[in-house]
């Protein structure tokens, strides 16, 4: 039971991080109804700029402010060369774009600091906490535990920030019905911009996050693969679904790996939350907590 | 209960108005005047270019020629968040509500413009923030009883039924505390106790709020009771322009409603 709840644990913390991941898409795509598949590329490009800064020599702050500063320039430029001369597109049209702007993001990253891994070091190790498991036996990281922290912060903000204020409704209101946005005042121009700022700075925290968790390197890009189980499971415009979708991806790669595996001969864990999703599929296609449309015929 | 407001100067002056889409004319050379606190109806057969002059009032067209002044400010090219800025609120014809958010969060949408706390403050959820957000919940609610609607306040907007999302539709612009209030066919589809309803709402607007109102209508009764003057369009020129009682007396009128024999 002990080892039970060892992996439990070990798969929830592992599925903040995932949450994180799927929280970019989401506010991206909450604010603009486009599935932004050039996330993956950001939190490359976020890291990679920080970590870049650092090995110019620059303290750990400073760098990863210069990158958030990439960020927003990245989110001023996004809107005005790939969604302002696309406004009233189908959405097929703007997720073909992101493609594109994926892979101008990666050849930006590696251009500007070569495709060398990064080490980064946050100053918190990846090694079990020593008095839990003195106590209990269980093997919990510690790193785990304080991105876990880190991820849970930035969520409570962010679910304050849409569901409190004008800025967070104007989000909202812009990704249910642009004439109307339009119509009480709000810049469409603007909210994007917002929106892919905040959504760049998602991008950092996750990128430092999993980069010092395996290296800053090319595969973080794929990370946008794993969000994809995410946002089925929790709904495409929910950010708790994102939290939810998150920790039960991480925790359900993880048992299934444990107690799955051994019957089928390990190597599961990599495509479990796939299957798991495409069985969610058929129950509950808009997620967890995604909004359910109703059509009127 | 206020005195209804005098019928003043004119707020809003469209001039020699030209629309077209392609080789499809939609507006030619409309002008006319909306004067403070009066009612105005816009009227006409179906593919007149009503719609069409709603949208260059509040910007989502442009017209290729002509003028729209509003509060003695000339524009030919306004974008509809400016228009809202300068305090012209609407609704829509196909209602175009947020239907995933509640009624008093749409409400609150449209005190977007009135609320001033920066970006960082709100990020941060700060004191002035939070005042602002009760402040401006506390005028949202004057609307929500003014309307009747507070038995629905927390249900998505998505999941009332028709009558009751026009009427949300209404408090959204209201909450924006219009000088000049926009409504594109108010009582599209609804029964007869909904258009009572309606017209008593818009009324009241207009006595007790002191809002210019620029509405469309196909309910002839409706148009009678209501407004103050008629501007009647037919193939997006106007041909008659006066109070209700003229209008309908008016020859052109007639013949473009009930159709001339050739």
């Amino acid at each position: 039971m002990q080892f039970f709840f060892e992996v439990l644990i070990g798969g929830l913390l592992a599925g903040v991080m995932y949450s994180l991941v799927a929280l970019g898409f989401v506010l991206i795509y909450k604010a603009s109804g486009v599935f932004n598949f050039a996330q993956g590329a950001m939190v490359y490009f976020a890291a990679l700029t920080t970590v870049g800064f650092m090995s110019k020599g620059a303290p750990f702050w400073l760098a990863a402010a210069l990158a958030l500063a990439a960020m927003v320039a990245l989110a001023f430029l996004t809107e005005r060369v790939v969604l302002r001369p696309l406004v009233n597109q189908p959405q097929i049209t703007l997720f073909m774009a992101t493609i594109g702007l994926t892979f101008f993001i990666e050849g930006v990253a590696q251009l500007t600091w070569g495709a060398q891994v990064y080490a980064l070091d946050l100053g918190v190790t990846d090694e079990p906490i020593g008095w839990l498991m003195d106590r209990s036996g269980m093997n919990i990281s510690r790193f785990d535990l304080v991105a876990s922290g880190i991820a849970a912060a930035l969520v409570a903000v962010l679910a304050l920030f849409f569901n409190k204020t004008r800025t967070g409704r104007a989000l909202r209101a812009v990704a249910d019905d642009h004439q109307a946005a339009l119509a009480v005042g709000i810049s469409l121009q603007k909210i994007w911009v917002i929106v892919w700022t905040t959504a760049g700075f998602v991008a950092l925290v996750t990128g430092l996050l999993w980069g010092a968790r395996n290296g800053v390197q090319f595969a973080l890009t794929f990370l946008a693969l794993k969000a994809l189980p995410v946002l089925v499971l929790g709904g495409f415009d929910s950010i708790a679904g994102a939290i939810v979708g998150g920790l039960i991806v991480g925790a359900s790669e993880k048992l299934a790996e444990v107690y799955i595996g051994p019957y089928v001969g390990g190597g599961i864990e990599s495509w479990f939350p796939y299957v798991l999703a495409l069985g969610f599929l058929l129950v509950r296609p808009e997620g967890l907590f995604g909004e359910r449309r109703i059509d009127r015929v | 209960m206020t005195v209804r407001s005098a019928i003043g100067v004119p707020v809003l002056e469209v001039e020699d108005v030209f629309l077209a889409f392609g080789g499809v004319v939609a507006l030619q050379g409309v002008s006319f005047d909306v004067r403070e606190h009066e009612i105005r109806a816009i009227i006409g057969p179906n593919g007149a270019g009503k719609s069409s002059m709603l949208n260059v009032i509040n910007g989502v067209y442009h017209p290729q020629r002509g003028t729209v002044a509003f509060k003695g400010r000339k524009r030919r090219k306004v974008d509809p968040y400016e228009a809202a800025a300068q305090g012209i609120a609407r609704t829509f014809q196909n209602i175009a509500l947020f239907r995933g958010m509640s009624v008093l969060d749409n409400l609150m949408t449209g005190r977007y413009l009135k609320m001033k706390c920066n970006f960082l403050e709100q990020a941060l959820y700060l004191g002035p923030a939070r005042r602002e957000e009760l402040e401006h919940r506390e005028k949202v609610e004057a609307v929500i009883d003014f309307l009747e609607i507070q038995h629905v306040r927390k249900t998505p907007v998505g999941r009332l039924p028709y009558g009751l999302q026009k009427r949300v539709e209404l408090g959204r612009a209201l909450a924006a505390e219009p000088e000049l209030l926009l409504l594109d066919e108010p009582m599209a589809g609804m029964n007869l106790e909904e258009k009572q309803d309606m017209s008593r709402f818009i009324l009241d607007v207009n006595d007790q709020m002191g809002a210019t109102v620029v509405l469309i209508e196909h309910d002839m009764s409706v148009v009678m009771d209501l407004s103050d003057r008629v501007v009647v369009l037919d193939y997006g020129s106007k041909i008659a322009d006066g109070t209700p009682e003229e209008v309908r007396e008016n020859k052109a009128v007639i013949d473009a409603y009930l159709g001339v024999a050739h």
